[in-house]
């Protein structure tokens, strides 16, 4: 085994992170007073290579991989949450029509958005769906040339920042008859809903998407019609808990840092607290979580990068992870004492930050639901 | 313009400077093991040579006299976009003050033969002295234009520079080749993109020893450098309390006399 980074990856962490610490900081309070996403930083991000780190190169990405996009939005997130959440389900945009789209639904979608001209954005969960996919009510039906969808999406990510969508609707009763299709936002009958007001990962749009017979062109389905839980699946397995993970692990190596430094600058009892033992555990465990969740964040995308099964070790990141950084953000606002809960101090925001990756992109529950299968696979009779 | 040199050096990061410690046998610092960046203002003068080259064709060589273990930092300006590197090295460049320094990046550019311009930092943060420019410049024959914070290309041959002084700036045209040193204010430099760090994998760093440049020891390292250490100590601050005690007057004489005695006036 190999537990070290090469020099490509090396220099690649040191390249985003030089990026995120000079062009974030500056949008970081709009963001958290508008929860909008700051779209000029897409085309700086394209530049960089961000927005195409998994495209590849043929579509105008950089082609690296997931090892690659869990570093980069590790470093994202350790600057700011809502950067790597709204990135990395730009990223799940990109993933699924790279893998289900055809030579020219590629042409045609994927090269913008690793150019960083639109966001990418996986609309799945209904107001009646969520973790229950094939609960889902909003319906397509195809009439002569076009598919007519009627339905309604929400705590959709990216909803108003992208130019399309990929939507899963029903195109016939139970598991196999799903369908993904690629929807414009201009689309006859496609509306933009609420934007959602959250509490955390405030500058990562979030929002409803409605649909009042909206018109798709036939061409338009991604991959075959029935084939949309396979879809949604393999994007939110593979890319989407991958990708919350990652963003996880960001704000859990922010809460580290935080706690670190202000337990080296607080003096109590005339000594730093950092040379109190209570402190000390606090730190060996926000340190603890820190170290495995990095072994299970760069596993889970290296699993990927191989071609080799990723659903239960992204499963086990992401529920993981996302724990780890919430405890974290305590222990990290613990350690502030009263200074930790004023606006003031970061400490605040990554705790409600942690908070929201716990049911984005697929609950714990679900998340254990898989590990479970996983556990009891070797007992089944 | 066909060739532009950017003089690079690779210096200890500033979040690792806690653990930079000294040789007080050679008087200098213990680099060795401490994480290298890019000086911050060579990355400009990078930036200055790529805009040109990306705007006119040519190409941009990184120079750098340093011990091997910073190919990783050379490497990075590489994926910045210089097209290759150049890295002198050598066991008997060590102890090497600015003028000996001066004198073996002289040495490399004569090396690489043609050139139209040369770039650098107008200082390090690590030496801080702004002086190997125009060493550089004096020793190649060449003029030299320092804190310079505006640079375009007016004809083939010739640059419009804005140079900050004291009180103000001067404009001025100058043919090439010369040397020039920048400021920050010139310009931003690009982030490394990511095809850049790929493209950075098959790019070449020679590494060139005295062998090849043939200098007179006697001018560069310890022997060659007229500057003399004559000490080198950690400042230690701690803070020390006493009371004094007496009439107003002589309150104030013991003031007075600790003021001149630790030279606060």
């Amino acid at each position: 085994m190999d537990f070290q980074f090469s020099e490509r990856e090396e220099m690649l962490r040191k390249a985003v992170r030089e990026f995120a610490e000079n062009e974030i900081p500056p949008k970081m309070e709009a963001m958290e007073e508008t929860g909008d996403f700051p779209t000029e930083l897409l085309k700086p991000m394209a530049e960089v290579g961000i927005t195409g780190i998994i495209t590849p190169t043929e579509y105008g990405g950089v082609g690296l991989g997931y090892l690659a996009r869990t570093i980069v939005l590790e470093e994202l997130g350790r600057v700011c949450g809502a950067m790597p959440m709204a990135l990395q389900v730009h990223h799940m945009g990109c993933a699924v029509i790279n893998d289900f789209g055809t030579d020219a639904q590629k042409e045609k979608y994927l090269v913008p958005l690793a150019k960083g001209e639109t966001m990418g954005c996986v609309a799945v969960t209904d107001p009646t769906g969520g973790s229950d996919v094939v609960g889902m009510k909003s319906s397509a039906e195809l009439k002569g040339d076009k598919y007519i969808l009627s339905g309604r999406k929400c705590f959709i990510t990216n909803s108003h920042t992208s130019n399309y969508w990929v939507v899963i609707a029903k195109t016939a009763e139970g598991a196999k008859g799903l369908s993904a299709f690629i929807v414009d936002k201009d689309a006859p009958g496609a509306k933009l809903g609420r934007k959602e007001n959250k509490f955390g990962l405030r500058g990562a749009n979030t929002g409803e998407l409605a649909f009042d017979n909206c018109e798709i062109p036939k061409e338009n389905l991604l991959g075959q019609e029935g084939g949309g839980l396979a879809v949604a699946i393999k994007t939110i397995s593979e890319t989407g808990r991958t990708g919350m993970a990652a963003t996880a692990l960001g704000i859990l190596t922010a809460a580290y840092e935080e706690a670190g430094k202000f337990a080296n600058e607080r003096v109590l009892y005339g000594k730093p607290i950092s040379a109190l033992q209570a402190i000390q555990f606090y730190m060996a465990e926000i340190y603890t979580q820190l170290e495995i969740c990095r072994l299970l964040c760069y596993r889970a995308s290296w699993l990927k990068d191989q071609g080799m099964r990723c659903d239960n070790e992204g499963a086990l990141a992401k529920y993981y992870t996302c724990e780890a950084a919430v405890n974290a953000a305590k222990k990290a606002i613990e350690i502030h004492g009263s200074y930790g809960i004023m606006k003031e101090y970061a400490v605040q925001r990554l705790l409600r930050d942690a908070v929201v990756t716990v049911p984005s992109g697929g609950t714990a529950e679900i998340a254990k639901v898989v590990l479970a299968r996983a556990a009891l696979a070797p007992f089944k009779k | 313009m066909n060739r532009i040199i950017v003089c690079m050096k690779p210096v200890p990061d500033p979040q690792h400077w806690n653990k930079v410690s000294m040789d007080h046998e050679t008087q200098t610092l213990k680099r060795e093991g401490i994480p290298t960046i890019i000086n911050p203002l060579d990355k400009h003068a990078l930036e200055a040579a790529l805009s040109i080259r990306d705007a006119h064709g040519g190409e941009v060589l990184l120079l750098s006299m340093a011990p091997p273990f910073v190919t990783p930092t050379l490497r990075e300006g590489l994926a910045m976009g210089a097209d290759r590197a150049i890295l002198l090295s050598d066991p008997v460049f060590a102890g090497s003050d600015t003028l000996a320094t001066a004198h073996i990046l002289a040495a490399g550019c004569r090396w690489i033969g043609e050139f139209d311009l040369v770039l650098c930092g107008n200082m390090t943060i690590d030496g801080s002295t702004a002086q190997v420019g125009s060493q550089l410049a004096e020793l190649l024959d060449l003029p030299s234009v320092m804190h310079v914070i505006d640079l375009h290309r007016k004809e083939d041959h010739l640059l419009r520079i804005t140079q900050k002084i004291e009180h103000g700036y001067v404009r001025l045209e100058a043919e090439l080749p010369l040397v020039i040193s920048v400021r920050k204010e010139l310009n931003k430099p690009r982030y490394t993109p990511f095809t850049g760090i790929l493209a950075a994998e098959s790019k070449e760093i020679n590494m060139l020893s005295n062998e090849e440049l043939h200098i007179d020891t006697g001018l560069i390292g310890l022997e060659g450098s007229p500057t003399k250490m004559a000490g080198l100590e950690l400042r230690r601050f701690k803070r020390e309390k006493e009371r004094v005690e007496g009439s107003p007057e002589e309150i104030v004489q013991v003031l007075v006399d600790k003021i001149h005695r630790y030279g606060i006036i």
